[in-house]
């Protein structure tokens, strides 16, 4: 009977840890075979250097190079924002603070975390981009910029989160035998807990971008929109995900513009996954670098 | 030899106070000719220290004579890391910790609030219990402590690293390999290196944590020799838990015992005939 009772057990949690890899290849196959239709009208290199993207003409045209482009520049846009403040805040959190300093800045940036991106895009719609459309004299707020801002501000959390765990990974002995030899604080800090650090930090930074570069609703929002080339961080643009989120309801099931947008969801992916899988190539790296095995 | 050491042993009684106490306390040492003075590096009045509400070392008091290796001894938890990392404010990095009493330094107390912590650890150098070289190449190592400490020239930083290298028995076994990895020497060439970067930023007082703990009888060899040596510029505090080193290393031995200083005073006096009961029954091996 007890036998029994735990050979159920343990199915049950076989099959749920088993449960999220069966997702996983489901969607990985259901992409593939929704994407793939398309590349027998369509060549591949057409679609992913292609500039334009005219899915619904008469003459329809896949080119995603400038969804791609626009990805990137308001990813790029955002590691400006998030690294300075999430590896920042980390340090500070874990190397300068006070206890009751970290007790208070560390569930704040957590709740940052828990803000749903639709507010955030609504915040950048009411008031980030009509304040930046009358600072620059812009034809419109609604740029990569502002996305860029916004999405910066989106990855703090995880940047920080992830950086605050590679600090910590740091053994407190390096700080010691820093300071023993007369380093003072900052020293310590900057040449050798950073170090340290360096690649657990980067691991933040990737996993950073992989949360921007995927992020829909606030982009769509506050991108602007234009799937042309962007020429500066002041034009309109069409991220991968907001094209995905904008067209898959007017795109008809089977047509040539659904089977585009699963393409741009399988290049979407893939680009997070080589985001991850260096994040993780990195991480472990750095463990073995500090004799943390694991 | 006994003469020596207890001279060396005999603290410069800054106050009338602090002589009373001294001679409460020890009256062994101080009935000692007084005359031949020898200058006390450290002293250590009235030290509490407490990790919250934890008394981990009640009311210690101790002179340690320039030039002398003081070693420490006592068993597992009663006090020994906790003392000398007080000895360069190194327990003040753990959280919740409190300090009473005072340390002089040179004449100076470490405590006031005036004092520079930095300059502090600066000429009180440590090595710790394990090995803790920094994810940095050998040469790195020791350039990082003379870099933070102002120095530029590349030319002398290099001379330096050698001479350290050198000094602590370690530079024969890397000279061909000075800009590799730290981490990938052994634990014994590791604990060396760290004495090496101690040594090069030239501070006056070292303390070791047992040194020894993680190496094998060659290296620990080696690096006892290392003390002995160091001894004629360097004041040296140890902790070991190994009765036969400091028995050959030390001038003057210190008794720890539940965070209390049980008995203190020449090496040879507290190995051949201690007064304490159980400074006794530590030494002969009956507990501990
Ligand atoms: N960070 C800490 N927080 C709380 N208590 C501590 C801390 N470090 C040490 N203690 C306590 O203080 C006492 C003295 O510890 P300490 O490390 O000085 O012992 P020790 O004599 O060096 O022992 P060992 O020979 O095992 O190294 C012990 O009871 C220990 O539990
Ligand atoms: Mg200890």
């Amino acid at each position: 009977m007890q036998r029994l009772r735990e050979k159920i057990y343990r199915w049950i949690f076989t099959i749920l840890a088993f449960a999220s890899l069966i997702f996983l290849v489901g969607i990985i196959l259901f992409l593939f075979k929704e994407s793939l239709p398309l590349f027998r009208y369509v060549p591949v290199g057409d679609f992913l250097l292609g500039t334009a993207w005219y899915p619904t003409h008469e003459e329809a045209e896949f080119g995603i190079l400038p969804l791609i482009v626009a990805s990137l520049w308001v990813t790029l846009g955002a590691l400006v924002i998030c690294v300075p403040l999430g590896v920042g805040s980390a340090l500070y959190i874990h190397e300068l603070a006070s206890a009751r300093q970290r007790a208070f800045l560390k569930p704040l940036i957590e709740i940052l975390a828990s803000i749903p991106s639709v507010v955030y895009g609504f915040f950048g719609m009411v008031i980030a981009a009509p304040f930046l459309q009358q600072l620059l004299k812009l034809p419109t707020g609604l740029c990569a910029f502002t996305a860029s801002v916004m999405l910066g501000i989106m990855a703090v959390p995880t940047v920080t989160s992830i950086a605050e765990d590679a600090l910590s990974c740091v053994p407190n002995s390096f700080r010691e035998a820093s300071l023993a030899v007369g380093a003072n604080r900052w020293q310590t800090l900057t040449q050798v807990v950073l170090p340290a650090a360096g690649s657990g930090i980067s691991t933040a930074i990737i996993l950073g971008m992989s949360r921007a570069i995927g992020e829909t609703m606030t982009v769509l929002m506050v991108a602007g929109g234009a799937a042309v080339m962007p020429r500066s961080f002041f034009d309109p643009v069409r991220p991968m995900t907001s094209t995905i989120a904008a067209e898959m309801g007017e795109a008809a099931v089977g047509s040539l513009h659904y089977n585009a947008l699963f393409s741009i969801g399988l290049i979407l992916f893939l680009i997070t996954l080589i985001f991850n899988i260096l994040a993780e190539i990195i991480s472990r790296r750095f463990r073995l670098k500090l004799g943390l095995g694991r | 030899m006994s003469n020596n050491t207890t001279k060396k042993f005999i603290n410069d009684h800054s106050t009338e106070q602090a002589k009373k106490e001294a001679i409460l306390r020890k009256p062994q040492v101080v009935s000692q000719n007084q005359s031949v003075s020898v200058k006390t590096k450290i002293r250590v009045e009235n030290l509490n220290f407490f990790y919250g509400n934890v008394k981990a070392l009640n009311n210690i008091n101790l002179g340690v004579a320039e030039n002398s290796v003081t070693a420490i001894i006592g068993p597992s938890g009663c006090g020994k890391s906790t003392f000398i990392r007080v000895l360069n404010r190194m327990n003040e990095l753990v959280p919740h910790t409190r300090v009473e009493g005072k340390v002089f330094l040179d004449g100076h107390n470490i405590f006031d609030p005036c004092c520079d912590v930095v300059e502090i650890r600066r000429k009180v150098g440590m090595v710790f219990q394990k090995p803790n070289p920094f994810a940095k190449s050998i040469y790195e190592n020791i350039a990082y402590g003379l870099r933070v400490n102002g120095l530029k020239d590349p030319n002398v930083i290099e001379e330096k690293v050698i001479q350290s290298l050198e000094k602590a028995a370690l530079l024969s076994e890397v000279k061909d390999r000075l800009h590799d990895s730290a981490l990938r020497l052994s634990g014994g060439q590791q604990q060396r290196l760290c004495i090496a970067r101690c040594l090069a930023v030239e501070p006056s007082v070292i303390l070791f944590d047992e040194p020894c703990a993680s190496l094998d009888p060659i290296s620990t060899a080696k690096i006892e020799e290392l003390i002995l040596d160091l001894k004629k510029q360097y004041t040296i505090v140890i902790v070991t838990h190994n009765m036969q080193q400091a028995a050959r290393v030390s001038d003057v031995t210190g008794f720890f015992l539940m965070g209390e200083l049980i008995e203190f005073g020449p090496t040879e006096k507290i190995f051949t005939a201690p007064s304490d009961k159980r400074t006794e029954a530590y030494i002969t091996g009956r507990f501990g």
